[in-house]
């Protein structure tokens, strides 16, 4: 270990994730791979490593022999100080290498708050921040995950992005790196040539050309690259790759624990969620499979407990059957299962109750709005009437404690939905009143709500987000109408949702507010330890751009949208359709029961059915 | 024989594993090797494991003991390659005995210190008579607030040399009641001979004794 290392590490708090190590690790010989990948997230270790997408592509880039993939995590405060008081650059977990050794550096993007973490991260690795500035071949700096479908604010600081998931395209392209390296092509020789792999974006490919009033006339493909990127799925979930030998950390994270992913995509449609348009099409894993990866995960690990992933686990065709051949193995040997991610029914209830016999944790559900009108605007298919069934249950069971989260600002919100909210959660409290069986061990209902912010490739992707005034007007009607002391009220910050939604819905020029953070100071951002909205405010103001432009202002519907040349499967059609029925309060049915023909399909090689 | 004890090394990259996260990483190794480990009854099940005497973050230890239970007979002498197998870098298993005597009645400590000077290192013979001073008070901090703890006859054997990063140091210390951390010795010379100390300093634990100074088992 590095001798200035070895001196800051005592002095730093919880130095085990600084230091790599733990069981399950994949070193290998520098000396005898042929490429070195330095796979890098935004945020520290506890989180990076409870991300099962960072633990996939891991696993699967270091399953070819020649190539090795090492994981690289932002340093909390007191480490990143010290990191730089010594000169210490940005390493490797594994070999403890800089970053800047490494031939490819990619990132995996899922919240856009973590945008300057980035930055900062080439910064503490001795990294030019733009791909323009860094004029050889290697090392590539590239970026994935679910953000990137806006790959827009990133676009200066990234060679290329990778668009959809990454198990065969990163390869692809790791392949297509090793053999331009080998054969010396130019760093533009190869981004022409990557931008012809399916899935790769290379943002100096297109040049944004902007209207008198600020909106995009085009995002202009250069020669050589494609009109549209189309984001790259896994076909089949069976036979893909999936770690059943992960990482076991020697230190608490925050999801401690095995992972079984039951399928991707969700069927359901709820108009405000990202994640349910951009995962499609809907591709489960059997129940077999999902059994064996889960055993023997717990098997490779010892750990205690198993999770099953997924967006609407009740949505899964076979989970009766997963949750039976699991419990037979970890019923015995006192490993728990948890299921996140079911929703408001009676059938979820009664399986909740067969997983969790011992260890009784909180209830969650996200009826998202308060009336049943707002909530058939957002699709959310949940009636009062199931939701307080299922709270009955759930008392009944021995429950008492229930957490309810709701947006603020979804699109037609009235004062009369807001106030809906408080209403839903006193329903809630009676109902635990007239069925709880022990009333004096009292019940904790909390209700949070966060600010909704318009996703790109959502149907609300069009929809201006409410004032920071309005929102906080909006919390202290809420604030008001909830009286019961055993209802308590959290709410989110209108100011991180403001910066959040200018990230997301951001063009090319919200780069230079984001370097301009960055410069100021910005890093781990999604951190209420660290976010300053001041700063951000500066930033904006130092770049020259209007915030509300990008967060506050409705798009029309055929304005060009930064993330026009990035397709995530579903058909621009169908959003707007979906937007236009929200408008009239009108549900569209989940794709069980109805087909929507999102065009999804299309990603499956032919023969190959959606699950929906 | 369900009472057991096992002597481990925490070195290299593992010296930065906390105590806590020590007994968990500890018990999923029991897992995986499949050791038949006892659990307390009661609503929420635990490992039951103990670690004699913790060790501080970032202090190597090629003596650390830790006690725990079975459930069923276990093959001792196979004990320590099972774990190892299955165990972080840095954690290695050297043996596996049904305890002799009890772990309070661990007394005392021999360690080994490593004094980084950047610049000149002090003259052997100063460091010497500083330790060898009648009366080295030196304050800390403990849950309960500042005190002053007494290190002269709590340290004791001292053996010093030079080496390569400047000075090598190895002592005996009072492992319990008082439980005087090695980190103390150089703390003292913070406090009372800045210009004799060192840049940095890191620490080894080599072996526990009872209050007779025979090995420990």
């Amino acid at each position: 270990m590095d001798k200035r290392l070895r001196r800051i590490l005592p002095t730093v708090q919880k130095p085990a994730r600084y230091t790599g190590g733990e069981y399950n690790e994949i070193v290998k010989d520098k000396a005898s791979v042929k490429l070195r990948m330095a796979f890098c997230f935004p945020d520290v270790y506890e989180i990076g490593m409870s991300n099962l997408g960072m633990r996939i592509l891991y696993g699967c880039i270091n399953e070819v022999p020649e190539y090795a993939c090492e994981r690289v995590f932002a340093p909390w405060g007191d480490m990143a100080e010290a990191m730089r008081r010594e000169n210490i650059p940005l390493y490797a977990l594994e070999s403890g290498d800089p970053v800047s050794e490494f031939d490819v550096i990619g990132f995996s993007l899922g919240y856009e708050m973590a945008y300057p973490t980035v930055l900062d991260m080439l910064d503490m690795a001795g990294i030019p921040l733009r791909s323009s500035e860094r004029t050889g071949l290697t090392p590539l700096v590239f970026a994935g995950g679910t953000s990137m479908c806006n790959p827009e604010p990133m676009a200066p600081f990234m060679d290329l992005m990778a668009i959809g998931e990454g198990e065969e395209l990163d390869i692809e392209l790791l392949r297509l790196f090793e053999k331009a390296r080998d054969a010396g092509w130019s760093k533009a020789e190869f981004l022409r040539e990557a931008a012809s792999i399916p899935g790769i974006y290379v943002p100096s490919l297109y040049e944004p050309v902007y209207k008198a009033d600020g909106t995009l006339a085009e995002l202009r493909p250069l020669p050589g690259a494609p009109e549209t990127v189309t984001k790259r799925i896994v076909a089949d979930l069976d036979k893909s790759y999936f770690p059943t030998k992960p990482i076991v950390p020697s230190t608490e994270i925050v999801h401690d624990r095995v992972n079984v992913e039951l399928f991707r995509g969700c069927v359901r449609g709820c108009r405000f969620c990202q994640a349910g348009y951009a995962y499609r099409p809907i591709r489960a894993r059997s129940p077999e499979t999902v059994i064996s990866q889960g055993i023997e995960s717990i098997r490779n690990t010892g750990c205690q407990e198993a999770t099953l992933l997924s967006l609407s686990s009740s949505d899964y065709r076979y989970l009766s059957e997963a949750c039976d051949g699991l419990l037979e193995y970890c019923e015995p040997r006192s490993v728990s299962l948890s299921l996140p991610s079911l929703r408001a029914d009676n059938f979820s209830m009664e399986l909740m109750s067969r997983l969790q016999k011992v260890r009784r944790g909180g209830l969650t559900f996200a009826p998202e709005a308060g009336t049943q009108r707002l909530r058939d605007v957002i699709n959310k298919n949940v009636t009062e009437e199931e939701l307080l069934n299922t709270c009955r249950i759930a008392f009944e069971g021995g429950w008492n404690g229930i957490k309810l989260y709701f947006m603020l600002g979804l699109p037609t919100e009235t004062d009369e939905d807001v106030l809906g909210i408080a209403g839903l959660a006193d329903k809630v409290l009676h109902t635990w009143r007239k069925y709880s069986p022990n009333r004096q061990r009292g019940v904790r209902i909390t209700v949070s709500t966060s600010c909704f912010i318009p996703k790109p490739h959502s149907p609300f992707q069009w929809e201006a987000q409410v004032s920071m005034d309005e929102y906080r007007r909006r919390v202290n009607l809420l604030r008001g109408a909830i009286t019961a002391r055993s209802i308590q009220y959290n709410w989110h910050d209108a100011s991180t949702s403001f910066v959040e939604a200018v990230l997301s819905r951001g063009d090319r020029r919200v780069a230079d507010a984001i370097e301009c953070a960055h410069k100021m100071g910005a890093r781990m951002e999604a951190w209420s330890d660290y976010f300053d909205f001041k700063r951000w405010l500066a930033a904006f103001d130092a770049a020259g751009i209007d915030p509300a432009f990008y967060a506050s202002r409705e798009r029309a519907e055929d304005e060009v949208l930064p993330w026009c040349r990035v397709s995530m499967g579903v058909k621009a059609g169908l959003l707007l359709r979906e937007r236009h029925r929200a408008y009239e309060a009108r549900l569209s049915p989940d794709c069980r029961a109805q087909c929507s023909a999102c065009g999804a399909l299309e990603l499956l090689p032919e023969g190959v059915k959606c699950d929906g | 024989m369900d009472k057991l004890r096992l002597r481990f090394e925490k070195t290299g990259k593992a010296a930065y594993i906390s105590h806590l996260d020590l007994l968990h990483v500890v018990q999923r190794a029991f897992l995986r090797a499949g050791t038949p480990l006892k659990y307390s009854e009661g609503f929420n099940p635990h490992a039951i494991i103990s670690i004699c005497v913790p060790l501080s973050v970032g202090m190597e230890s090629l003596c650390e003991l830790m006690d725990f239970r079975v459930t069923r007979e276990i093959d001792l002498a196979a004990l320590p390659g099972e774990l190892n197998a299955v165990s972080p870098e840095g954690i290695r298993f050297i043996e596996c005995y049904e305890p002799q005597r009890k772990a309070a009645e661990i007394k005392w400590l021999r360690c080994e210190g490593v004094y980084e000077y950047d610049a000149l290192a002090p003259e052997i013979s100063e460091l010497d008579a500083f330790y060898r001073r009648g009366s080295i008070p030196v304050t800390r901090r403990t849950k309960r607030g500042e005190g002053v703890l007494e290190l002269a006859g709590n340290v004791r054997d001292f053996e010093l040399e030079r080496c390569e990063a400047g000075v090598r140091l190895g002592c005996t210390v009072s492992a319990q009641e008082p439980a005087v951390n090695p980190e103390l010795l150089v703390k003292a010379l913070a406090q009372l001979a800045p210009e004799l100390g060192p840049d940095f300093a890191s620490w080894k634990r080599l072996g526990f004794y009872g209050s007779d100074m025979t090995a420990f088992r």
